[in-house]
C-alpha cells in the first residue's frame, strides 16, 4: 500500500518535471528571440569550450572527405585535363584583356585624382561546426576577438561570401551564413546594379526582396554586395539569380557550402552590420 | 558487504554511458562531413540516442539529460535556444508514459515506435518554431531529415545497444 502511494507520487514528480520543462524550453525560446545580451554570452561561452573538442573531431572527418576527393580526382584526372587546357587558353585571352582594362583604369583613376577604396585584410579560420538543417544554417570558425574579428565583419571563401560573423568568442565565433532565416543583406542584381536584400530562408536559395517591380531581373544575373548602409563593402561576389517565378527571385550562392574547411573574415575597418555599444 | 570507493564510482560512471554517449552523438552532428548535400539536411542522431535510453534504461537516462543535451546542441547549432531541448524532452516524455508498450517489443516494433515518436517530436520542433518565426519553416528539408533520422536508427540504435553491452550490463 505504501509502495502503491510511493509510485504514485514518483508517477506525478516525473509528470510535473516533463511539463516543467516543456515550459522551461518555451521560455528559452522567448528568451533567444529577444536576442539578449546574456544568451549571446552564454552561446559564446559554450562555443569558446567546445570549440577544441570540434576542432579534434573534425579532423579526422576531413581527411576521409580528402581521401574521397583525391580519389575521385584521379577517376578523372583525363577529362579534368582537358577541360582545364581549354580554360587556360581562354583564361591567357581574358588576362590580357584585364592587363588592358587595368592599365586604362589607372590611367582614367589618375585623371580623376580617384581615391582608392580601402584594402582589406583577412582574418582565416578553421570550420569545426557546420550546422545546417530545417532550423538553422550557421558555422563555428576557429578565430575570435584576440584574432582581430568583430561582429558583423563579412565571411568569405575564394568562392564568394559566406555570411557574416554574428557572435564573436575568445577563439571561436559564429557565422551566421547568408541562407539563414535571420540573415539579411544589402545587395546588388544584374547590369543595372538594382538594389535589394537577399533574405535568407532557411533554405539553399534565399531570396530577393525589395526589389523594384520592373527591376527586369532575369536568371544568370550577377547578385553582389551593395555596400549599402556600410554593412558590407561593395562588390563581393554572391551569386547568380537561379529563378524568377511570380515575382519570387531567388539565388543560388557561389559558395559551396559542403566544401567549406577554411573561410575568412574581412576586415575593412568598417563598422559592419550589427555594431554598437549595447552590442559589445 | 559495503561497496568500497572503487566500486561506487565504477557503478556512477557507467551510469553516466548514456548521457555521455548521447553527448558525443550531439558533437558528431555538429561536425563537418563535407559529404555533399550532407551538411543541409543531417539526421537528427540526439533524437536517436534520446528515444534509445529512454526505451531501455529510462533509470539513467532522465528528462533533465535529455533537455540538458537539447539545450547544448541549440546552442551549438544555433538553432533557436529551447527548440530542441523541447523536442527531445517531447520524444522522451512519449516513452516513458508509454514504458508498458515497450518493455521487451522486438527491434522492429521499437524501429516502428521511433518512426511515430520521431515524427511527433521533431513535428513539435517545427510547429513551436514555425510559430517563433511567425513564418513556416521549409518542411521539405525536416521531411528529408526525418527520413534520413528513421533510416540511420537501425545503425545508430546497433551502436548504443553494443556499448551498453559492454559498459554497463546490469551496473
Amino acid at each position: 500500500m505504501a509502495m502503491n502511494r510511493l509510485g504514485a507520487l514518483k508517477g506525478v514528480m516525473q509528470r510535473f518535471a516533463v511539463v516543467a520543462l516543456v515550459v522551461a524550453a518555451f521560455a528559452l525560446m522567448l528568451l533567444g528571440k529577444a536576442d539578449t545580451v546574456a544568451v549571446e554570452r552564454l552561446r559564446t561561452t559554450v562555443a569558446d569550450a567546445v570549440a577544441p573538442v570540434l576542432d579534434v573531431i573534425s579532423r579526422p572527418a576531413e581527411s576521409v572527405a580528402d581521401g574521397v576527393e583525391y580519389v575521385q580526382g584521379l577517376m578523372h584526372l583525363h577529362d579534368e585535363n582537358a577541360r582545364l587546357t581549354a580554360e587556360n587558353a581562354r583564361l591567357l585571352r581574358w588576362q590580357m584583356v584585364a592587363r588592358q582594362l587595368e592599365a586604362e583604369n589607372d590611367a582614367l583613376k589618375a585623371l580623376l585624382n580617384y581615391a582608392p577604396a580601402p584594402q582589406a585584410s583577412y582574418i582565416t579560420g578553421r570550420v569545426v561546426a557546420d550546422t545546417g538543417g530545417a532550423f538553422a544554417h550557421s558555422l563555428l570558425m576557429l578565430a575570435g576577438r584576440s584574432d582581430g574579428l568583430r561582429k558583423g565583419q563579412a565571411v568569405m571563401t575564394g568562392e564568394g561570401l559566406v555570411g557574416r560573423v554574428a557572435e564573436v568568442g575568445a577563439r571561436a565565433s559564429r557565422v551566421l551564413l547568408l541562407t539563414d532565416i535571420n540573415s539579411r543583406i544589402p545587395v546588388m542584381v544584374g547590369e543595372g546594379r538594382q538594389r535589394a536584400i537577399l533574405a535568407g530562408e532557411n533554405t539553399d536559395r534565399p531570396r530577393l526582396i525589395y526589389l523594384p517591380a520592373n527591376a527586369g531581373v532575369a536568371p544568370g544575373d550577377l547578385v553582389t554586395t551593395s555596400g549599402v548602409a556600410g554593412a558590407f563593402p561593395m562588390g563581393l561576389p554572391v551569386g547568380v539569380v537561379a529563378s524568377v517565378e511570380d515575382g519570387v527571385v531567388r539565388v543560388a550562392p557561389y559558395v559551396q557550402r559542403d566544401r567549406l574547411e577554411m573561410v575568412r573574415a574581412l576586415d575593412y575597418g568598417l563598422d559592419g552590420i550589427l555594431t554598437g555599444a549595447a552590442l559589445d | 558487504m559495503r561497496p568500497t570507493l572503487w566500486q561506487r564510482m565504477d557503478v556512477m560512471a557507467r551510469h553516466m554511458v548514456p548521457f555521455v554517449l548521447v553527448l558525443m552523438l550531439v558533437l558528431i552532428a555538429a561536425t563537418p562531413t563535407h559529404v555533399p548535400g550532407m551538411v543541409r539536411v543531417g539526421p537528427m542522431l540526439s533524437l536517436i540516442g534520446v528515444y534509445y535510453w529512454s526505451v531501455y534504461r529510462p533509470d539513467l537516462f532522465r528528462y533533465g539529460s535529455a533537455f540538458a543535451l537539447g539545450l547544448f546542441e541549440d546552442i551549438l547549432t544555433g538553432a533557436p535556444l529551447g527548440s530542441g531541448a523541447l523536442m527531445l524532452v517531447i520524444a522522451s516524455a512519449i516513452v516513458v508514459g508509454q514504458y508498458k508498450f515497450f518493455n521487451g517489443k522486438p527491434f522492429i516494433v521499437t524501429w516502428w515506435a521511433f518512426a511515430i515518436v520521431a515524427l511527433a517530436a521533431a513535428g513539435t520542433r517545427w510547429l513551436a518554431v514555425s510559430v517563433l518565426y511567425g513564418d513556416i519553416v521549409d518542411l521539405q528539408t525536416i521531411g528529408v531529415e526525418y527520413l534520413l533520422t528513421v533510416a540511420l536508427y537501425p545503425v545508430v540504435g546497433w551502436l548504443m545497444a553494443r556499448a551498453q553491452m559492454l559498459l554497463i550490463k546490469d551496473a
